[in-house]
């Protein structure tokens, strides 16, 4: 696969940031996942393209609205009605997707190329995701594992819950720089680390 | 103001797109009744009080919405996705058996 460059290249510099002084409570990097796929259900076979994720991935999604589950290098989670985002940190999922989930049971999207993914660490991840997003993010809303697709201004944005204190965020690629830039801005008055 | 879409919850307007008027029925694309096309087209009931509107939530899960709409308070009193059946018509009211005489 063609190598993936990354929309951060020119702002993205590890290092502690703005308020230094304070205690760094989030930490900001970049993910590059190998595949970002999205799966799509048609009206009748959610339930079958539930199975082929599994068959792919073990991963076992309800399909209540925005469950997901994370488990090793693979994540998932519910973006819409029917629809799934698949994240993996090797690549090739789309193709191994394809091979579960035929055309009859749903569309299989490649989107790693589309998407650049930010992880956002620490015990104010919670607290610099609610700066931007009009979502309730708290752990009890907001379970591990659990997803949501919403938006920022017009960036739009897909977050998951990967663990207690880290979450990620992909967006389209062509906005990712502007988004990052946002995300620093956010945290500056809390200080922040760049990884 | 705040709409619950069936899938994700309540949200933010900012997150949806309106599209428009939800009492329209588009006429046959074949035919070729003027007055049918300018009515689609145009003609808007424009009700102070509630309204059916169709959103889309462009910014969550894209799912289009059926949704009734206080023109005069945006007090939203129901939201269906527009793939669910629509709500059944109340059932009329039982007759209250009639008193003899
Ligand atoms: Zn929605």
């Amino acid at each position: 696969m063609a190598e993936t460059l990354s929309p951060l290249d020119t702002v993205l510099r590890a290092g502690r940031y703005a308020n230094t002084a304070a205690k760094i409570g989030v930490t900001l990097s970049e993910v590059s996942p190998g595949s970002i796929v999205q799966v799509a259900a048609w009206p009748d076979t959610e339930a079958k393209v539930l199975e082929g994720i599994a068959k792919t991935t073990k991963l076992k999604l309800g399909g209540e609205p925005g469950a997901g589950a994370v488990s090793g290098n693979v994540a998932a989670f519910g973006i819409a009605p029917g629809r799934f985002l698949v994240i993996s940190e090797d690549e090739g999922l789309a193709d191994r997707l394809l091979g579960a989930i035929p055309a009859t049971v749903g569309s299989v999207t490649d989107l790693s190329h589309g998407r650049t993914a930010i992880r956002i660490e620490g015990e104010k991840a919670e607290w610099l995701l609610a700066k931007f997003f009009a979502v309730d993010f708290s752990k009890a809303k907001f379970p591990v594992g659990r997803g949501v697709s919403t938006n920022h201004h017009d960036v739009f944005a897909q977050i998951q819950r990967r663990t207690e204190n880290c979450f990620e965020v992909y967006v389209f690629r062509s906005f990712a720089r502007s988004f990052w830039k946002a995300l620093c801005h956010g945290a500056e008055e809390n200080g922040y680390e760049v990884r | 103001m705040l709409i619950t879409c069936p899938y994700c919850g309540p949200r933010d307007v900012v997150e949806f797109t309106y599209q428009g008027d939800g009492n329209r029925t588009r006429p046959d694309p074949a035919s070729t009744d003027l007055n049918a096309w300018n009515a689609y087209v145009y003609d808007r009931v424009n009700i102070a009080g509630d309204q059916n509107e169709i959103w889309q939530h462009s910014g969550g899960c894209r799912t289009h919405l059926a949704v009734t709409r206080n023109t005069l308070t945006h007090k939203i009193s129901s939201v269906r996705s527009t793939h669910a059946e629509p709500p059944a018509p109340p059932k009329p009211a039982r007759k209250k058996p009639r008193a003899k005489a």
